[in-house]
């Protein structure tokens, strides 16, 4: 847990130097928030406290870099404390949420406050002083090339995780192949077919996000070889999907959302002397 | 009834939030504080008047015709009560929809047995409507205090029927579709919690 967090760190400290003041102020709320409601959902249900799993800490943050910058503040502190409090402990805490928390915070502001969360493209203040475009709707996020560096970034920590195998390679492999060769071949569509950018569409920061590190998150993954890739697949073609007829920001999360629900079912996937 | 065993059909024993019944109409009219408490009443007229006539007429009719004149009863009252509706108040009764007539094969009318004696059986009755009401008053409560930031009830003399309330924008989700079942799933909870606090 506390590995993936740092994983996270040179993503977040650029997408801080790039966006400026407010950056800091979305991260600073949703880790607290997400902090404070687990420790008073602990407290209510006489339960141990689980603050030192790091858990609370990884969910504030993802919720916080999945956020627009320039949202008011108290749409990261409800979706991390929703995402603590009604995602995680509802179901009776680490282990056994049926959906990642981030997801659900993040899904949730997105189908509450939709308006407030609308893509605004505006410059923001930064201590860079480079322009970035925040049209991509992650905190991270922002076009151009300084967006672009944040993915690397994220995708940089992703790779270690993914070498350590902390993370399954299977997920954001399929992930990331069925997404660009459907971008690909239709993202381009009334143009003509295989004429999608891709560029943009795997560089965005909010699908390096969900891929990486939502769709991974060992709780709400399916095990074994085959399960996962059609898991990462399925996160694939629905963020796909959504992106070409639903909200364009939020299609990664909502897509890896949906497929949690397929884990039970998944979790069948017959393994013949599976890897794990 | 004793008030103990009213109390116990209101929390411990209420239809809608622990027994999960009559779920269909509940979830879709919660969204409006008003909507729920015209299904609860209209609920609740349906449970008296088939607890009545089923006293009535169930010490002769043969077991096996028990049920359909169930059907038979709870449908007439329940056509009766929505053409009533669409009478004298045709825009709650369009704010209700389809759910109206369909509470005819609500699962909480069939449910409920009737036994005993005349009395027993009204009061049987007259405690399932109001746990219902209860139930979806608060979880429409919730919703859409939650969910849309007011509060609506019935328009008498200046009062126009709608609080606003101050504070943050609402979220929204609470008062779409997923957000009945997020509310119900931590009412139910609670009302568990509730009873079980004492016992």
């Amino acid at each position: 847990m506390l590995a993936v967090t740092a994983c996270l760190v040179p993503g977040a400290a650029w997408g801080v130097l790039l966006l400026g003041p407010a950056a800091l102020r979305v991260l600073g709320v949703a880790v607290g928030a997400s902090l404070a409601a687990e420790l008073v959902v602990q407290a209510l249900a006489w339960r141990r406290f689980t603050l030192g799993d790091g858990s609370a800490l990884l969910t504030g943050l993802l919720v916080a870099l999945s956020l627009p910058v320039y949202v008011p503040l108290f749409v990261p502190a409800v979706a991390a404390a929703f995402a603590a409090a009604v995602v995680k402990a509802s179901f009776g805490g680490l282990g056994r949420n049926w959906m990642n928390p981030a997801l659900g915070g993040r899904l949730f502001a997105a189908f509450s406050w939709p308006v407030l969360l609308a893509v605004r493209p505006q410059p923001a203040a930064g201590w860079l002083g480079l322009t970035a475009g925040l049209s991509d709707g992650s905190l991270l996020g922002g076009t151009g090339t300084a967006g672009l560096v944040s993915t690397l970034l994220l995708a940089v920590g992703g790779a270690y995780l993914l070498a350590r195998r902390i993370a399954a390679w299977e997920i954001p492999a399929g992930f990331a192949a069925v997404f660009a060769l459907a971008f690909w071949a239709f993202g381009g569509l009334p143009a003509g077919l295989f004429r999608g950018d891709l560029p943009s569409a795997l560089g965005s920061g909010s699908f390096a996000l969900a891929a990486l590190f939502m769709a991974t998150d060992p709780v709400t993954s399916p095990q074994g070889r085959g399960a996962r890739l059609a898991f990462g697949a399925g996160c694939g073609a629905l963020s796909f999907l959504l992106r070409a007829f639903g909200g364009r920001l939020e299609a990664p999360f909502a897509a890896a959302a949906l497929m949690n629900m397929f884990v039970p079912l998944l979790d069948r996937w017959p393994a013949r002397r599976g890897p794990r | 009834m004793k008030s103990g065993e009213f109390r116990r059909i209101l929390w411990r024993d209420n239809p809608l939030l622990v027994y999960l019944v009559g779920l269909c109409p509940a979830l879709a009219v919660s969204n409006r504080l008003s909507n729920a408490l015209l299904l609860a009443a209209v609920m609740l007229f349906a449970l008296l008047g088939t607890g009545i006539a089923a006293v009535a007429l169930e010490r002769w009719a043969p077991l096996r015709l028990r049920l359909p004149m169930r059907l038979l009863l709870a449908s007439a009252l329940v056509t009766a009560a929505q053409r009533f509706l669409w009478a004298f108040a045709p825009t709650h009764a369009a704010g209700l929809g389809i759910y109206l007539p369909l509470l005819a094969v609500n699962c909480l009318l069939l449910a409920s047995a009737a036994s005993g004696s005349l009395a027993e059986s009204v009061a049987q009755a007259a405690g399932r409507g109001a746990a219902f009401a209860v139930g979806l008053g608060l979880l429409a409560l919730a919703r859409e205090v939650l969910g849309a930031g007011t509060i609506t009830l019935f328009p008498i003399g200046s009062f126009g029927g709608v609080l606003r309330l101050r504070g943050l924008p609402p979220a929204r989700v609470l008062a779409a579709a997923p957000g009945a079942l997020l509310v119900l799933g931590y009412l139910s909870a609670l009302s568990r919690w509730w009873s079980g606090r004492r016992s």
